[in-house]
């Protein structure tokens, strides 16, 4: 039988504040356990949450950046369960009425079309604690420092069909938070995680098979395998005669497996009613407009301009695009090199993305900001240097050696275009060579690359290269 | 000294007459008297009030004092009190020191008030009796048999005792007008939003409010004043400005409408109770008002409504206190299953369990829409009911409770007959409105309260209903025998 998967993935992105979601403490990473929990996030006797504005606006940003409708009157719930980590024994979320309603992105997938994903809501609520297993003689430790961490929990329709799908439209919602500048995107302190609901049916039934939950995946790698193998479980079950149950499943990433955690009968009862502590949410048009105004220009804008502006591949423009700080640099150096958009692109794409990959830098601090960039791109444009030459170049700058022009004085990297000279480098490779001479001139063409790399060699690479392959060209016939 | 109001106290310590201190020293010592009998505060802070009461004669010698300034008053143990044992009446808090000041307690603090006491409580404010705090019932001053009512019975014995001038209490369901009525002193509970609820140990959220309990009308308005005002660490507080409560006491009440409810005077009623009500409804026609008749048809359905909204809040409210960062906590607990109930088990009372149970099915899936939305509906019936009634009347006035003081233990096994001690009081709380409770007269030798109800902010306009009635009778000055 044929089968078909059906992905829905609830994201949590911890919105960047620099305080929690209902109290003042800090939400910076890392710190000493418990000493960024106040009384509010201890949940002592008589204290009251306070909505963080900033919260609002941001989960409003997203919304209008998603298209989607946003709540005039939106409500907070208290989700009932008790948890060491859960200090009031409920968790503050948005329950039947959240802040954002319906929306939708698009995905590229692999051969090249594209597909719409609908977003069904994106709701506010506050992170619990943490509970430490180790360190503590068979005893747990909590740590209160992540509760109360502003959370913006958004929950895809099941529109995803494959482990590939789900993994692109993780991507697509990173890229958007962290371009609005609502989440930092760092998916190893937890700051962007998912939980993936799967299922499979026979293809063509409109049933939707029974599904499972798997919690946790807090990278794009474990999301892909997480999904496959769960997909790949569901069917062998279903082929050998078993059934799907609905559960929530942990993925253990050391074994590439997803486990049981707990069953639908198991399940808690969260006993949601509206927070009598916190009045409705309600939002003014004034509200809205103000964070419509905050709106950057969004991926799928800035990418089709590019294509637009700078004459770019759509795969180019994607890969330029996928930052905010990338996208920037870009048209920084285009800017100033004031042209060649298709260079700049191959070097900002190329050796520029490498060096700050292989140093694990920002481009905020990258040695080579976009004018040395284009310093370097004038020279190979008015043929000072060769683009080989050109990556000794960079390398050099990237190690701090000055600007381009310093480094090609000082090394005397300058391109060798006096017809002359490169003539006299070509008599002697020719004098050096005398088989390989005869050998061209009885017919073997091939040989003519030979001549070319010899050339280059001795000229220490400094000729030019399209002079050489010309005047070998007259020299060789003889 | 000690049988002054505030409002004498206030001119007494202006005119230099006694001190602070000299007036702290004699309450306290009042308290260490009569308090194994009366059993109304939890603890009392001797010490830090001594010190406070030197602070505020300090603060009048450089000329600084307001009205307030020097005044002893009792907290009840609901509020939480920075460095000071917060129990709320349970034996879950029976160790806990709060590492804050209640708005309530910071506002009154500033103003230069003097705590001499934190006063008994039903255990989180769960009862109408005082019989379910863990450090035992209070007892009426007017018969040591009685109960003082619940669950602020700890601060209305204490101030109808004269062990204090005046206290704070907080008000769910009729957890001020109650007590304040059986121990006949003045009460009142303020709109909901008019006082901060920070640092309040919360019940039932929605409806909880504190608010002043004195002998007078005019005491509760120096209190109020002091009380009530905008609080950003409440998202429920109303941004209003405080009126100016003592300047409007003295308005005539010529012309005032007077509303009274008929559901509030037929069956269940107490015959003497309601001769008194009626003996003062009598009083206020003589002052120029204009009692007529009124309806408030959905009464009936406070109490269920209530005992399912309060409840279900109660039970997310009090799921806090599980044993793992403060409160009391179990022995040797095997795993965190053991932890939660026992240590849940062992720290909250009877009536404090049936509550967290009742709420917990309440919101249960597949009951919600029938209770708790039902409830919510009902709310808003009742609220509506009060917004017709506004349209023609200026106050609503009726008993407060159907009967007066009833005996320790005599109630204590029927949670129903004990639920319908509030059936008047409580749906003021579900609607959000203000509600004060005076001394009227006697049903035997136990007091009687009359029940003021009024719009949404118009404690001013209660405070001068009541003040007006307590200038042309004296049952606020009756003494209990023996106090």
């Amino acid at each position: 039988m044929k089968w078909e998967t059906v992905i829905g993935l609830e994201i949590h992105a911890q919105l960047a504040t620099k305080s929690k979601i209902f109290s003042g403490a800090s939400t910076s990473y890392g710190v000493e356990p418990n000493t960024q929990a106040c009384a509010i996030d201890l949940g002592m006797p008589g204290v009251l949450p306070v909505l963080n504005r900033d919260v609002v606006r941001m989960a409003v940003m997203f919304g209008l950046a998603i298209g989607a409708e946003i709540a005039r009157r939106s409500v907070f719930a208290r989700k009932n369960y008790f948890y060491p980590d859960l200090p009031k024994g409920y968790q503050i979320s948005q329950y039947e009425l959240p802040i954002v309603q319906k929306g939708q992105t698009a995905i590229d997938l692999e051969d090249g079309s594209s597909k719409v994903v609908g977003i069904t809501r994106a709701h506010l609520e506050e992170d619990a604690g943490k509970s430490l297993h180790e360190d503590f003689q068979g005893q747990s430790g909590i740590d209160l420092n992540r509760a109360g961490t502003p959370l913006l929990e958004i929950v895809s329709e099941p529109d995803l069909r494959s482990a590939k799908e789900a993994v692109a439209y993780m991507k697509k919602l990173h890229q958007l938070v962290v371009y609005l500048g609502i989440c930092d995107g760092n998916m190893q302190e937890g700051s962007f995680r998912c939980d993936a609901n799967v299922s499979v049916r026979p293809k063509g039934d409109p049933k939707f098979g029974t599904r499972a939950e798997i919690k946790n995946l807090n990278s794009f790698r474990f999301v892909e395998r997480a999904i496959e193998f769960e997909i790949e479980r569901q069917i062998d079950l279903i082929e050998s005669g078993g059934t799907v149950v609905q559960e929530t499943r942990l993925y253990d990433p050391d074994k590439g497996e997803t486990r049981s955690m707990r069953g639908k009968e198991e399940a808690n009862d969260y006993r949601y009613f509206p927070d009598p502590d916190l009045l409705p949410l309600v939002l003014d048009e004034a509200f809205i407009n103000a964070a419509r105004t905050e709106l950057p220009e969004l991926p799928d804008a800035k990418k089709q301009r590019f294509m637009e502006q700078y004459g770019l591949s759509g795969y180019d423009a994607s890969v330029l695009t996928v930052s905010r700080d990338l996208a920037g640099y870009y048209e920084a150096t285009v800017a100033a090199l004031g042209g060649e958009p298709k260079l700049c692109a191959n070097w900002v794409m190329g050796d520029f993305s490498a060096f700050l990959n292989k140093d694990n830098r920002d481009i905020a601090d990258s040695p080579v900001d976009s004018v040395r960039l284009a310093g370097l791109l004038r020279r190979i444009e008015d043929r000072t240097i060769s683009g080989k030459i050109a990556k000794e170049v960079f390398e050099a700058m990237w190690a701090g050696e000055g600007d381009a022009d310093a480094i090609i004085e000082k090394r005397s990297l300058r391109q060798i275009t006096d017809t002359s000279a490169i003539e006299k480098v070509i008599d002697d490779v020719m004098a050096g060579n005398p088989d390989q001479l005869a050998q061209y001139r009885a017919g073997k063409d091939k040989l003519f690359g030979f001549f070319v790399g010899q050339v280059m060699k001795l000229s220490k690479g400094k000729a030019n290269p399209q002079q050489v392959n010309e005047l070998l060209m007259e020299k060789l016939k003889g | 000294m000690h049988d002054k109001t505030i409002a004498q106290i206030s001119a007494g310590l202006a005119a230099g007459e006694f001190s602070s201190e000299e007036l702290t020293r004699a309450l306290l010592e009042r308290v260490e008297q009569f308090n194994p009998q009366l059993n109304a505060f939890i603890t009392i802070t001797a010490g830090s009030a001594l010190a406070q009461a030197r602070a505020a004669d300090r603060r009048r010698q450089q000329g600084e004092a307001v009205p307030l300034t020097g005044i002893p008053i009792a907290h009840k143990d609901i509020f939480c009190t920075d460095g000071i044992r917060t129990s709320c009446g349970s034996r879950m808090l029976d160790r806990f020191i709060a590492p804050y000041n209640a708005t309530v307690v910071e506002k009154l603090n500033a103003a230069g008030t003097v705590m001499l006491g934190k006063t008994n409580m039903d255990e989180f404010a769960m009862g109408s009796s005082n019989e379910t705090s863990f450090y035992g019932p209070v007892r009426n001053p007017w018969d040591l048999d009685a109960v003082p009512g619940g669950s602020s019975g700890g601060s209305a014995a204490a101030v109808a005792a004269r062990l204090t001038p005046g206290a704070t209490g907080t008000d769910t369901g009729g957890s001020i007008r109650q007590p304040a009525a059986l121990c006949g002193i003045t009460g009142l509970k303020p709109t909901y939003g008019r006082v901060s609820r920070w640092g309040m140990i919360a019940y039932a959220s929605s409806l909880d409010q504190g608010g002043p309990m004195a002998r007078t009308a005019e005491d509760c308005a120096l209190l109020l004043g002091a009380m009530a005002g905008f609080d950003p660490r409440d998202s429920t507080c109303v941004d209003r400005a405080v009126p100016d409560y003592v300047a409007a006491l003295n308005q005539p009440l010529a012309g005032l409408k007077i509303g009274l409810p008929k559901e509030y005077f037929g069956e269940g009623l107490d015959r003497q109770v309601a001769q008194a009500v009626e003996a003062a409804i009598a009083e206020y026609r003589k002052l120029g008002a204009e009692p007529v008749e009124i309806s408030l048809p959905n009464s009936q359905l406070a109490i269920p409504a209530y005992y399912v909204v309060a409840p279900a809040e109660c039970s997310s409210n009090l799921a806090r206190f599980d044993g793992v960062r403060y409160g009391h906590r179990c022995e040797n607990p095997k795993d965190l299953l053991d932890l939660y109930t026992r240590s849940r088990g062992e720290g909250f009372g009877a009536e404090v369990t049936r509550r967290i149970l009742v709420g917990t099915f309440a919101l249960s899936a597949g009951y919600y829409d029938a209770y708790y939305l039902k409830a919510q509906q009902i709310r808003r019936l009742i609220s509506d009911d009060f917004r017709r009634a506004f349209e023609q009347v200026d106050v609503i006035m009726g008993p407060t409770s159907p009967t007066a003081a009833f005996n320790l233990g005599e109630k204590a096994d029927d949670p129903i007959t004990m639920y319908l001690s509030d059936i008047y009081t409580i749906a003021v709380n579900l609607a959000g409105l203000p509600g004060l409770s005076l001394p009227v007269g006697f049903a035997g030798q136990r007091p009687v309260g009359l029940q003021l109800i009024g719009n949404y902010f118009a404690e001013d306009r209660l405070l001068n209903v009541a003040h007006r009635y307590q200038q042309v009778t004296d049952w606020h000055e009756r003494v209990p025998a023996g106090f």
